[in-house]
């Protein structure tokens, strides 16, 4: 998200001196001739523009440590995934890592919402609807052999991965995601995002929940 | 072989409750809704002003006569004003170091400037030789900086508190939101005046 310009003092500071020195130019440019004026004026508009874009994008994500305070014959896995858990592909890997220790899987379910909903705070539909997405998952991997426990998360998959690092201390994520094209996760790289951010192995298993 | 969602126990009814990173903090909501308020606000009067100017067939010779505008009068105001934002942020920088001094002469200076600024402002209506009904320009030069004369007023009361509360011995190098917000609307104020100054006296 952009830098909001007023969030602090030391900010509105900041963006009353890159004012003055905006207006300073265009009218410095304006007294000369009305027309260079104009093209100053759509110069310092595109390039403050160009860095107010920019500034959405090349905020760099902190590289989280995470705490692993459990045993060493233990493997503490969190899986991250919207409607996706209970596809083959994703049991057969949790019962492949779990061989020879003892695992413990926490399921996480993003409270995804609306932009607008998530702006007024309206999110109680939203996490009833992802309490419900995510017994499910807990009950199909119950049936599959799996022990877990679940937690609804954050709208935004990479917060509700820190969020749950902070306290379950994995030792791996797991996202689960549709195929290309139909993943919205995938669109927003959410997994490339994942891997920058956290200093934990990550796997990506797809599940195709039409082909099932 | 158990499987159970940790936020679906007890008695608890409705949906779980929400982990805090997932709602908008209500300061910032708060602060992108005044921004945004304001904006339309005076974008309103900008509009207003640039459709009388841009229709008007002979804007070249603009103000149109008889109207003329004390443009060194007002780009004096407009030195008082940015350089009350210079000791704003003296101030501010002051009480973060410790410096009480500082804090105090910062908050004073930047009330006295404004306080000037709205007064020159004031002597500036009184002389300027057309008023509010005198045709569309005047109403919306009148608008325009009248409704920055306001939001200068609003900018004083608070820094009015600041002052006294600064002098009565309140904040610290940890705890100063009380100058911190009036020093942000402080700067949006001025803020606003460049745009004003900019587009109505010398563009």
């Amino acid at each position: 998200m952009a830098k909001n310009p007023f969030r602090s003092e030391a900010d509105a500071y900041r963006f009353l001196l890159l004012t003055i020195g905006y207006f300073a130019l265009i009218v410095a440019a304006a007294t000369l001739n009305t027309w260079v004026g104009l093209v100053v004026f759509v110069a310092l508009s595109a390039v403050v523009l160009w860095r107010w874009l920019g500034s959405r994008t090349v905020e760099a994500p902190l590289r989280t440590s995470v705490p692993r305070p459990h045993d060493e014959a233990e493997r503490h896995i969190l899986v991250i995934a919207n409607e996706t858990v209970g596809g083959e592909e994703l049991l057969a890997m949790l019962r492949h890592r779990s061989d020879g220790v003892r695992e413990q899987v926490l399921v996480v379910v993003p409270a995804l919402n609306s932009v607008v909903r998530h702006w007024a705070s309206d999110e109680d539909g939203a996490r009833a609807a992802a309490q419900g997405r995510l017994e499910a998952s807990l009950a199909r991997l119950a049936s599959a052999g799996v022990v877990a426990d679940g937690k609804v998360g954050d709208g935004d998959p990479l917060q509700a991965m820190e969020d749950a690092l902070r306290t379950f201390g994995a030792d791996e994520i797991v996202i689960s995601t549709h195929p290309e094209g139909r993943s919205n996760w995938l669109e927003r790289n959410v997994v490339g995002a994942a891997r920058e951010r956290f200093d934990v192995p990550i796997t990506h298993v797809v599940v195709d929940l039409e082909s099932a | 072989m158990s499987a159970h969602a940790d936020s679906h126990s007890g008695s608890h009814h409705g949906p779980p409750i929400a982990h805090k990173s997932s709602r908008v903090d209500a300061s910032v909501l708060g602060m992108f809704l005044f921004i945004a308020s304001e904006a339309m606000l005076f974008g309103a009067f900008f509009t207003a002003y640039f459709m009388v100017r841009v229709v008007n067939p002979e804007a070249p010779d603009w103000p149109l006569e008889p109207f003329h505008l004390p443009v060194f009068i007002a780009g004096v105001n407009t030195a008082v004003l940015v350089t009350s934002s210079f000791t704003m942020h003296w101030a501010l920088q002051s009480i973060k170091r410790g410096n009480r001094t500082g804090l105090k002469a910062g908050l004073l200076l930047t009330f006295f400037m404004g306080l000037a600024f709205l007064i020159t402002q004031m002597l500036e209506y009184a002389r300027i030789g057309f008023n509010p009904a005198d045709g569309v320009f005047g109403t919306i030069f009148y608008g325009l900086t009248g409704l920055h004369g306001a939001h200068v007023f609003v900018g004083l009361t608070l820094l009015g508190i600041a002052t006294v509360r600064a002098f009565r011995g309140h904040y610290t190098p940890e705890h100063h939101h009380g100058v911190e917000l009036p020093g942000i609307y402080w700067h949006f104020v001025d803020v606003m005046w460049i745009v004003v100054y900019a587009t109505i006296y010398l563009i």
